[in-house]
């Protein structure tokens, strides 16, 4: 199952030029727990190509959601971006198969 | 002291619910500010030192806003003027507000702040260790920054509100330090006043009908209430909490000159079904420090897009775009003497990989491909240039010698156009100040006649 049909709501939008963060908003505490634990962080930096490292996971129970920020991979607005506000990264995410 | 403060919209020139500002105006606020921009469009706005709204939408919301103001008989200050907040663009507000208090026949007494920064202040303070990079930063290259801005926090605001000033119309500023600056110098909740105000700087984003814009803020020593001023809207404590998510790498800390607000221990209420109280946030004072901005001129551009329908060349886009390029860089070292490290050629394959390029993982089928040629070289004529020279083989390459020439579809007349300069942003830097206002310069006028200042 891909992971945009698992959860209510995946989304991603510049934080600031340098960074990209995604959102991953899940409508029940059992699909919270299902994406916290079975979503490596490895595979997020996969499908990005960043070094793991240089990810930041949150895993929020409370809004359950998960986040991730990761630098961007190319810098808002130069020449080489194709996203000018980050907001297609998701795609990657929604589509990546879950399960 | 508590402090009642009105937020209209998340920028202005976005458009809010008029009743719903009414309804706030009636519960008599202490202060209506309002954001006027961020760098989420790119760095062209704070490059060019321009707005990306347009002055008529800007107008006919600021009118309003004037007129809101005039009625609560409250300060109004707008953070970020023009998108960006340089010199020029807290000007061009300025210059709307002189025109608006003439058409309203109202009296005013304005304050510019200053967020423009020489770059030789930069270059002392680099000098004396006080600019720091944040991750990931690029290097500092001073030289040729057409723009550089220092994002002014609380103590700045303070300044121009202690002026007497009607209206603030400030340069660069944090999303949050319009809000922040009256509940904090009242001894407000320093946790509660920072928060409240990353909260409300999206206007009505943290309530269940975010177009509707208008939200007011309570603010008070124990933290702060939030309630959107739309009837058909709520705050709940989901989505005020979720607003902390938004265009934030990190959900829980948020940097402000002075020190950083931490929310890990806020804790949100439901006092109804539409007002959220939130306790707990935490201020946590540092060095005075803000953030800087800067942009340059990384190059001019020209751009083609021819779109290809037929079914051999969708089918064999990249390959056509890689021969075509072989062929092109040749073309135009040999008819204009440039080699690949004088300018930038690129094909992008709209409809295959546009949005995502090397990260894009799925293969489709489409029917057709739009093919964005970008040019990127060291002059707008030279762009131009390049652009006229590839054009006839963008339209008529074929795929491989032995074919006929192919003609593909151009949606315009001439194929190619001048894009302007590209701007980059240049600086992910802080810079350490000794005093708030070191670095930021407030100018008072008074406009409208026969009012002494």
């Amino acid at each position: 199952m891909r992971l945009g049909d698992l959860v209510l709501k995946l989304r991603s939008k510049n934080a600031g030029p340098f960074w990209v963060t995604i959102d991953i908003f899940c409508d029940t505490p059992e699909i919270f727990r299902q994406v916290r634990y079975n979503l490596p962080t490895r595979t997020v930096a996969e499908l990005y190509q960043v070094p793991e490292q240089l990810l930041k996971r949150f895993d929020i129970e409370d809004l359950r959601v998960v986040k991730f920020s990761i630098p961007r991979p190319v810098v808002q607005g130069s020449a080489a971006d194709r996203d000018m506000h980050g907001a297609q990264y998701a795609a990657l995410l929604e589509e990546y198969e879950f399960d | 002291m508590p402090t009642r403060v009105l937020v209209p919209s998340g920028v202005l020139g976005l458009g809010f619910d008029r009743k719903a500002l009414t309804r706030g105006v009636a519960m008599k606020p202490d202060i209506i500010c309002i954001d006027g921009g961020s760098t989420d469009s790119g760095p062209f706005s704070l490059g060019a030192g321009q707005s990306k709204y347009s002055r008529a939408a800007t107008k006919s919301e600021w009118r309003i806003l004037m007129q809101a103001r005039a009625e609560a008989g409250v300060p109004l200050v707008i953070g970020t003027a023009g998108t960006c907040g340089t010199d020029s663009t807290v000007d061009w507000m300025h210059d709307i507000t002189t025109e608006l208090a003439e058409e309203l026949g109202q009296s005013l007494k304005i304050a510019r702040l200053y967020s423009g920064q020489p770059a030789g202040r930069i270059a002392r303070a680099l000098e004396a260790g006080d600019v720091t990079p944040l991750t990931p930063a690029p290097e500092i290259r001073l030289d040729d920054l057409t723009n550089i801005v220092a994002l002014a926090g609380a103590e700045q605001i303070q300044a121009a509100l202690a002026t007497g000033a009607d209206i603030v119309i400030a340069g660069r500023t944090t999303d949050t330090a319009t809000i922040a600056a009256l509940p904090l110098s009242r001894g407000d909740a320093a946790g509660g006043a920072w928060h409240g105000a990353k909260i409300a700087e999206c206007g009505a984003l943290c309530s269940t009908n975010p177009t509707s814009g208008v939200i007011m803020v309570d603010f008070d020593t124990d933290g702060f209430t939030v309630e959107p001023m739309a009837e058909n809207a709520a705050c709940t404590p989901h989505s005020v909490s979720a607003h902390m998510l938004y265009e934030n790498s990190d959900p829980f800390q948020l940097y402000e000159p002075g020190g950083y607000l931490n929310v890990t221990s806020a804790r949100y209420t439901a006092l109804d079904h539409r007002r959220v109280r939130v306790e707990g946030s935490e201020w946590v004072p540092g060095p005075y420090t803000v953030k800087l901005e800067g942009a340059r001129i990384a190059g001019y551009q020209t751009t083609i897009l021819a779109i290809l329908r037929d079914a051999h060349y969708v089918k064999n886009a990249q390959a056509w775009v890689e021969r075509l390029t072989t062929y092109l860089t040749g073309e135009i070292e040999s008819r204009m003497g440039l080699t690949q490290g004088d300018y930038g050629l690129e094909f992008r394959l709209i409809g295959v990989n546009g949005a995502l390029g090397q990260l894009e993982n799925r293969a489709g089928d489409p029917v057709e491909i739009g093919v964005l040629g970008i040019i990127t070289a060291t002059s707008q004529p030279i762009a131009a240039e390049i652009g006229k020279l590839i054009n006839p083989f963008v339209l008529h390459y074929p795929l491989t010698d032995s074919e006929e020439l192919p003609t593909f579809a151009f949606p315009y007349s001439p194929a190619t156009t001048d894009r302007g300069p590209l701007y980059e942003f240049a600086l992910n830097h802080v810079m350490r100040l000794k005093d708030p206002m070191e670095a930021f310069r407030i100018e008072l006028s008074q406009i409208g006649a026969e009012v002494p200042a």
